[in-house]
């Protein structure tokens, strides 16, 4: 190999194809860019619809990635820790949702909790909460999608810990509570905050499930995906200005997550002689 | 060194393997001539699949192929360069669309036409009589967004009604409406008069009366960039022939 | 202030049975083979491994009793554990390492600071205290994981092989510290160790566990002299020999005939040191020994002056000679030698 291909690290062939999958993802972007009406665009910008969406795309994915976070590290320590009979059907039955279409996620939903749903006309009839057609349904909808992404990389990371730490904290004194917050939380860190990112990133770009099971509605459940969608219909030029908004809110979101804290976790103890 | 030159080579072939298989798995069966390919409205899914059929009967020579989608979709690939044959929209307004951009051949002709009509749950049993009582906030109504034609005629009716209304949501389709309507999560919606029809038992229609009701009027027309334009003109004469009407009629659709 | 344990448990497929006593300020060593049960019946008494039958009493409280419903989790115990490769807590400091279990107990953080670093200072280790644990060598880490144990002021203390994953040539030095600070220490101390010489060094008491059960318990030197296993003399190298004594002649189930002294009829264990076994070439020797034993010899293992053989034949023997005495006779694999050992020599058990 040549002097400067030894410096890369990586072969010529594997370079290649990396080169290629760079210029796959850029190009769709670079195209966007070549077509954006920049003289217009701010006038798109500045107006209701794509503020107003952007901003309940923003508060919904966030909503729903903490969701995911309150309920999907439980989750993910229950499937890591504990062997119960039929965990693994469990975990498949969690995860399904990754890969379901996105519209029959929503149509599922809309059977147990839309009106006439499983558990929805309960939660009609008795406390008058409906789902459907409200922000809350857009967060039922992105958090059902995002979940399973954090519940994934949390449960593996959970894995790979090495269970004395456990044994060690409880020796010391400490209950399963301040074990959990003080020695694997900590430990799993890179994990969780990846497993979030991931879940975000799903949440803010759902589509399917929140138009079939939340509606579109402007300010209400009219996320900007969806505002992209339907500018799409009438006006071509609007919905390349918002698609080039969410592209840059998720750009300036993956780009600002630092590599180290997805590093690998401290050297164990000894190991520097 | 020569290590080297033949791991290059190999790298080359390699991209090159991939680059092929790539292709093939994109490249269209590009027909040469007898085929023709019609891009159509949502709504005239079912009709112009029986009407399809039904030419083959009559002119076997002609294979026809369907992309059913919105009209402003297909409006907009067809400008794009997309490699149909026919266009039929729902509306006059995505056929100007196709036809300001020199993708149209020949000038548009109307082959039928569609109503709005309110669509409620089988039995109504909210007791919906017509478009003011959709105003009621209790009801859960929804509508197609308005940068569809089902939601530009939605809003038509409803101005020439005098009505103003809040719907709950504003669909992509008239699909999202009909299927939300049917499964009991919405109170009512307004659709094609075709898609009540289509619908069947899940569904009824409750309807506008004809002097605050819109007609929309369906154009079809060969594209400019059609492959086939002669196999594209017989399916047109074909849909606009007696027997093509009677089946546009039997699923709902007016006469031009 | 004693430890009182029955420990029954069946884990995958260990049957442990073991009933373990220890007092105050004694420091019992757990000796066993791998997969004796060691290590479990260490956390049993921690409280990390449920018992199935049997009863754990420390200091007069019972923590574990199946039948009585009751199990104390780990937390809740008087014990502390010092693992195998330390199993210290990375993310955290030196001085949070060893303020961890105060803390955990209730303390404030800054009187829990403060008490760490007076055990660290303790332990020579003061200058270590913002370090993280991947800094320290290993020696360093095993002082900083007792340290973190003995911080809570333990009454039981339980060590599992704490000298295990030292190299060689720090052992030595760190068993001396070791022996030190548990010294220090007034609680019950338990450790565990296949290294008889860590026995020999830390502990009082020495309980020789084998396929989950007892099989010897005494100081180091009485289950030395007397080993009642075949692993308990292989590992302090004795020759152990069991058989049916009839007149003052012992026979193994091989057929092999020792003549003993001070024999009573039975099962017996003899005993035959390596040192006693002496070696002639040649034809068979006259002399005074009533044993005499022909064999081939299979291995040759000197350490330093001293030469240990291996010897196959009627009896499968180690004798240890000078290596003076190796070179004198020309001693190879393969040659054919005479063993004897005096009755005397020998040294008798019933089994």
């Amino acid at each position: 190999m040549t002097r400067r291909g030894r410096r890369v690290g990586l072969p010529f062939p594997a370079l290649l194809l990396a080169g290629i999958a760079i210029a796959f993802f850029a190009l769709p972007l670079v195209g966007l860019l070549w077509r954006a009406p920049w003289s217009s665009a701010w006038t798109y910008l500045t107006e209701d619809t794509a503020l107003t969406a952007l901003r309940l795309s923003l508060v919904t994915s966030l909503c729903a990635t903490a969701l995911s976070i309150v309920f999907g590290v439980p989750l993910a320590w229950l499937l890591a820790r504990v062997d119960f009979p039929g965990r693994g059907a469990v975990r498949a039955l969690c995860l399904l949702s990754m890969v379901l279409p996105p519209v029959v996620g929503g149509v599922a939903l809309f059977f147990a909790l839309g009106r006439r749903g499983v558990v929805g006309q309960y939660l009609d009839e008795w406390f008058g909460i409906t789902l459907p057609f409200t922000t809350a349904g857009v967060v039922v909808a992105q958090t059902f999608v995002a979940m399973p992404f954090l519940v994934i990389t949390v449960e593996a990371a959970l894995r790979q810990l090495d269970p004395r730490l456990d044994d060690a904290s409880r020796t010391l004194g400490a209950s399963r509570w301040y074990t959990f917050r003080r020695v694997t939380l900590p430990a799993i860190r890179p994990a969780l905050i990846a497993g979030a990112v991931l879940a975000w990133a799903r949440a803010f770009g759902e589509f399917g499930a929140t138009i079939t099971f939340a509606g579109n509605f402007p300010g209400t459940t009219q996320t900007m995906p969806l505002a992209v969608f339907l500018s799409l219909e009438t006006n071509p030029e609007e919905a390349v200005v918002l698609a080039l908004v969410m592209i840059a809110v998720s750009f300036a979101v993956l780009a600002g997550l630092r590599d180290r804290w997805f590093g690998a976790a401290a050297q164990p103890a000894g190991a520097a002689t | 060194m020569i290590v080297d030159y033949c791991l290059h080579v190999r790298a080359v072939v390699v991209v090159v393997v991939a680059a092929l298989i790539a292709a093939s798995c994109a490249a269209d069966d590009s027909a040469p001539g007898a085929d023709v390919t019609v891009f159509a409205a949502a709504s005239l899914t079912a009709a112009f699949t029986e009407l399809g059929d039904a030419f083959s009967d009559v002119d076997p020579d002609v294979a026809i192929t369907f992309s059913f989608a919105g009209s402003s979709d297909l409006a907009a690939q067809i400008v794009e360069g997309a490699p149909a044959d026919v266009f039929a929209s729902a509306d006059l307004a995505n056929m100007a669309r196709v036809a300001d951009a020199g993708a149209a051949s020949g000038s548009p002709t109307v082959f039928a036409t569609n109503t709005a009509e309110i669509i409620v749950e089988a039995g109504n049993p909210k007791g919906i009589a017509g478009v003011a009582d959709l105003a009621d906030d209790e009801l859960v109504v929804v509508q197609c967004a308005p940068q569809v034609p089902c939601g530009a005629y939605a809003e038509q009716v409803l101005a020439t009604a005098g009505v103003d209304i809040t719907p709950d949501s504003f669909e992509a389709s008239v699909s999202g409406v009909v299927t939300k309507v049917t499964l009991g999560e919405a109170d009512a919606g307004i659709v094609y008069r075709t898609d009540v029809l289509a619908a069947g038992g899940g569904a009824e229609g409750v309807v506008i009366p004809d002097d605050i009701n819109v007609v929309a009027d369906y154009p079809v027309a060969v594209t400019s960039g059609s492959s086939n334009p002669d196999g594209a003109n017989r399916f047109i004469e074909f849909v606009q022939s007696d027997a093509g009407r009677a089946v546009l009629a039997s699923y709902g659709f007016g006469a031009p | 202030m004693t430890l009182d344990a029955q420990i029954g448990l069946q884990l995958g497929s260990l049957d442990l049975d073991v009933e373990l006593r220890a007092a105050p300020g004694e420091v019992v060593a757990l000796l066993g083979p791998n997969g004796a049960g060691k290590s479990t019946v260490l956390r049993c008494l921690a409280g990390l491994v449920p018992l199935d039958r049997g009863c754990i009493e420390i200091d007069g409280v019972v923590v574990d009793d199946p039948a009585g419903d009751v199990l104390v989790e780990p937390e809740a115990r008087p014990t502390g554990f010092v693992f195998q490769d330390y199993v210290l807590f990375d993310h955290l400091s030196v001085v949070e390492n060893v303020a961890y279990g105060m803390r955990a107990r209730g303390t404030a953080r800054r009187e829990a600071r403060q008490r760490a670093h007076e055990w660290l200072e303790r332990f020579d280790l003061a200058d270590y205290a913002q370090q993280r644990p991947g800094a320290l060598s290993g020696g360093q880490a095993q002082r900083v994981a007792l340290a973190r144990a003995l911080a809570t002021s333990p009454r039981l203390l339980l060590l599992d092989e704490p000298l295990a994953a030292l190299d060689a040539g720090t052992r030595a030095n760190v068993r001396r510290d070791l022996r030190r600070h548990l010294a220090g220490f007034d609680g019950m101390r338990l450790v565990v160790t296949h290294d008889p010489v860590d026995a020999y060094a830390l502990a009082d008491r020495v309980v020789v566990l084998e396929s989950g059960r007892i099989v010897q318990t005494g100081t180091l030197a009485e289950v030395t002299a007397h080993p009642r296993t075949r692993y308990v003399a292989d590992l302090v190298g004795v020759n152990l020999i069991v058989g049916d004594v009839v007149d003052g002649v012992l026979t193994t189930p091989s057929g092999a005939r020792v003549v003993i002294a001070d024999a009573s009829d039975g099962r017996t264990l003899a005993t035959i040191r390596p040192h006693s076994v002496l070696l002639a070439r040649g034809d068979a020797v006259v002399s005074s020994a009533r044993n005499t034993w022909r064999g081939t010899i299979s291995d040759i293992d000197r350490l330093g002056d001293r030469v240990r053989l291996v010897i196959e034949g009627e009896l499968a023997l180690t004798a240890e000679i000078t290596a003076a005495a190796l070179d004198d006779l020309d001693l190879r694999p393969g040659d054919d030698v005479h063993a004897s050992v005096k009755a005397t020599d020998i040294e008798v058990a019933p089994a």
